[in-house]
C-alpha cells in the first residue's frame, strides 16, 4: 500500500492547530525575546561595538539570534509534540493507526521544522525595524534555514522520545542547546576570542551553523562554508540513523 | 493447551497462533496462545486483572510488540502487512487517554484521518449521534464527564468503519445509562457485520453479551467455548443454611440432595445449578422443615472467578 498521506496531513493538521491555540506561547514570545536581545545587544553593546567584519554590530548578530531561536524552538516543538501523547496516553492510537515510522516521524517533524521556519521569518522581519542588513546569498539563507530547521525538530523527536518526565525534556534544551548556542558565536565572531578559545570553539557544532548562515548573509564566515554545510548534514544523519534506530527496536515506544 | 476446534479459515477474522509474549522485566504475559475469531461474533475474552488480556489485544492492534507466533488479522499478517490489517480494526482501550484541548469533532476527524479514510462528515455526524455526543461536538473534551469521554473513545474508534472493533474493559467505571447504550450500539455493530471481541472480568458480562467465551488465566487460554456451553459449566451457585443446633452427620433422609456439612456441623451447604429449570431450593427447605432441621440464617453465593480458573485449572492437569 502507498503512503498514508491522510495521517499525515491529520497529524500535520493536529500540531498546527495546537500552534494556533498558543499562539502567544509559539510566535509571540520568541519575537518579543528577540526584540530584547537587540535593545540589549544591538543598541546598547552595539554603541560600543561599532563593526564587526566590516558589518554593523547590529546587523551581525541578525543570522546568530534566528539561529538561536531556531534551535530552542525546533528542539523544544518537536520534543513536546512526541512526548505529550506518550505522558497523556494517545500515543495508542499512532501504533494502532496504519502509519509507518517514517510517515510518523515526517508528520511530527514537519510540523515542528515549518513552525521554527515561520517564526525564523517573523524574526527576520523584526529585525528590520531595528537594523538594515543585506542578505547576499537569499537561497543559500532558505537552504540553511529549512536543513537547521528539520536537523533539530529531529533532534527534538529523539529527545521526546527518550524523555519520560518533564524534566528530562527540558533539561537538553537548557543545558545543551542554550550554552552551545551562546558560546557558538551568536553575538561574536569567534576570531574575537583569545586562540586558545578559538581552538576549543570548533568542538561546538553550533559554531558551523551560525557560521554558514551568517556567510549567506553577508558573505563572511568564521569557518568555511563548505565545512558548515558538512557538519550540519552530518547531524541530519546522525539524527536520523538514532530514529531509524529508535524505531527498529521500540525503544521508550513499544514493549 | 486444550485444543481448539478450527474452523473454516474464510469464517477467522483474527488468527492468533503459538503466541507467547514477555516483556523486557522476564514477565512472561502471554504462553502459546491459540485462538480464532470468527467473522461477525461478539467473542468476550474473560480473565482477572493481569491475564494478559489487555497485552493480547494489544499485540492484534500493533501497540505491543509480538514476541513469538504469529497473529493474522482477515488473511493479513499484522506485522508484515499492518497496513491492512490495521486499517480495519476499531480499539477503545481501558485508558481513558484522550487529547483534551480538542473538540469532540475534532479529534474524531483526526483518527479518521489516521486510518487513512477521506473526510466524511456525514459519517462523523452519524457516529456522533449514534453515541448521543452530537450536542456536544463543538466542546472541548477537557469538560466532558468519565461517561462522555468514553463515548468519545468509541466514537474515535468507529470513526474509519472498522470491520473489527475492540473493546478493552468497555464497562469499567461506566454508569447503568452508558452500560446500557453500549451493549446497543455493540449488538448494532454486529447486525452489520462488524466483529467485536471484548475483554472484561466480569461473567455477567460476557454471559450477557458474548456469543463466544474464552478465558485467559496467567498469560494461557484455558478454554474457548461457545458462551451457553461455558455458562451451564460454571454457572454453580451454593445456598449456606446457618443451624440452629449442629449436626454430627447428614440424615439420611436427606441423602438424595447435593449436601454437605461445614464449620463442625453447624452450615449446610447446598450446591446448585442456576441454569436449571428449578433449582431445588424451595423443595429443600421443604425437607428439612420435615426431617426437623431449624436454620436462623441463610446466605447464597457465586462462584467467584477466581474459584472458577482454579478449578478449571484443576481440571486441566
Amino acid at each position: 500500500m502507498s503512503l498514508n498521506l491522510s495521517a499525515i496531513r491529520a497529524i500535520y493538521g493536529f500540531e498546527m492547530a495546537r500552534t494556533r491555540r498558543t499562539l502567544m506561547q509559539s510566535i509571540a514570545s520568541p519575537v518579543i525575546s528577540t526584540s530584547l536581545y537587540f535593545v540589549v545587544f544591538g543598541s546598547a553593546i552595539g554603541s560600543r561595538i561599532t563593526e564587526v567584519q566590516g558589518v554593523s554590530y547590529g546587523a551581525f548578530i541578525i543570522p546568530g539570534l534566528i539561529m538561536l531561536t531556531l534551535l530552542t524552538l525546533s528542539v523544544s516543538n518537536a520534543s513536546f509534540g512526541i512526548y505529550f501523547p506518550k505522558f497523556v496516553g494517545t500515543i495508542y492510537e499512532l501504533h494502532s493507526a496504519p502509519m509507518s515510522y517514517i510517515e510518523i516521524v515526517v508528520s511530527f517533524v514537519g510540523a515542528a521544522a515549518t513552525k521554527s521556519v515561520i517564526v525564523g521569518l517573523i524574526i527576520l522581519g523584526t529585525a528590520r525595524i531595528f537594523v538594515d542588513y543585506e542578505i547576499v546569498h537569499p537561497l543559500w539563507m532558505v537552504g540553511f534555514l529549512l536543513l537547521t530547521s528539520i536537523t533539530f525538530s529531529l533532534f527534538g523527536f529523539i529527545i521526546g522520545i527518550w524523555a519520560d518526565n518533564f524534566e528530562k525534556l527540558q533539561v537538553v534544551p537548557l543545558l545543551v542547546i542554550t550554552p552551545l548556542t551562546f558560546l557558538g558565536g551568536s553575538f561574536y565572531s569567534i576570531h574575537m576570542l583569545p586562540p586558545l578559545w578559538q581552538k576549543i570553539t570548533l568542538a561546538n557544532p553550533v559554531v558551523y551553523l551560525i557560521s554558514g548562515f551568517r556567510w549567506s548573509f553577508y558573505g563572511i564566515a568564521d569557518v568555511s562554508v563548505g565545512i558548515s554545510l558538512g557538519a550540519t548534514l552530518g547531524f541530519l544523519v546522525l539524527c536520523l540513523v538514532a530514529i531509524a534506530w529508535i524505531f527498529r527496536t521500540g525503544y521508550k515506544l513499544k514493549s | 493447551m486444550q485444543t481448539m476446534q478450527q474452523p473454516e479459515p474464510a469464517s477467522a477474522i483474527v488468527s492468533v497462533s503459538g503466541l507467547s509474549k514477555t516483556y523486557a522485566g522476564g514477565f512472561k504475559a502471554l504462553k502459546d496462545i491459540n485462538l480464532d475469531i470468527r467473522r461477525g461474533e461478539i467473542f468476550a475474552l474473560l480473565g482477572p486483572n493481569g491475564a494478559g488480556k489487555t497485552t493480547l489485544i494489544s499485540i492484534v492492534c500493533g501497540i505491543v510488540n509480538l514476541g513469538e507466533g504469529s497473529v493474522c488479522v482477515a488473511g493479513h499478517d499484522v506485522v508484515r502487512e499492518f497496513r491492512a490489517t490495521r486499517s480495519i480494526i476499531g480499539l477503545v482501550p481501558q485508558e481513558l487517554t484522550t487529547d483534551a484541548f480538542e473538540t469532540v469533532r475534532d479529534t474524531v476527524t483526526f483518527s479518521r484521518g489516521l486510518f487513512g479514510k477521506p473526510k466524511n462528515p456525514a459519517y462523523i455526524e452519524k457516529v456522533l449521534r449514534d453515541l448521543a455526543l452530537w450536542d456536544k461536538r463543538d466542546n472541548k473534551i477537557l469538560t466532558l464527564s468519565g461517561g462522555m469521554k468514553r463515548r468519545v473513545m468509541i466514537a474515535k474508534a468507529l470513526s474509519h468503519e472498522p470491520e473489527v472493533l475492540f473493546l478493552d474493559e468497555p464497562t469499567a467505571g461506566v454508569d447503568v445509562e452508558l452500560r446500557r447504550d453500549m451493549w446497543a450500539m455493540v449488538r448494532g455493530l454486529r447486525e452489520h457485520g462488524v466483529t467485536i471481541i471484548l475483554t472484561t472480568h466480569y461473567i455477567d458480562e460476557a454471559e450477557e453479551m458474548a456469543d463466544r467465551v474464552g478465558v485467559i488465566h496467567k498469560g494461557e487460554l484455558i478454554l474457548v467455548e461457545e458462551k451457553r456451553t461455558l455458562m451451564q459449566k460454571l454457572g454453580k451457585k451454593q445456598l449456606t443454611l446457618q443451624l440452629t443446633g449442629p449436626l454430627q452427620a447428614l440424615p439420611p433422609g436427606l441423602a438424595a440432595w447435593d449436601l454437605e456439612l461445614h464449620g463442625d456441623g453447624s452450615e449446610l451447604v447446598y450446591t446448585y445449578d442456576t441454569q436449571a429449570e428449578r433449582t431445588g431450593i424451595t423443595a429443600l427447605l421443604h425437607d428439612l422443615g420435615a426431617a426437623g432441621i431449624g436454620f436462623k440464617d441463610l446466605a447464597t453465593r457465586q462462584n467467584s472467578l477466581e474459584e472458577i480458573f482454579v478449578n478449571l485449572l484443576r481440571e486441566r492437569t
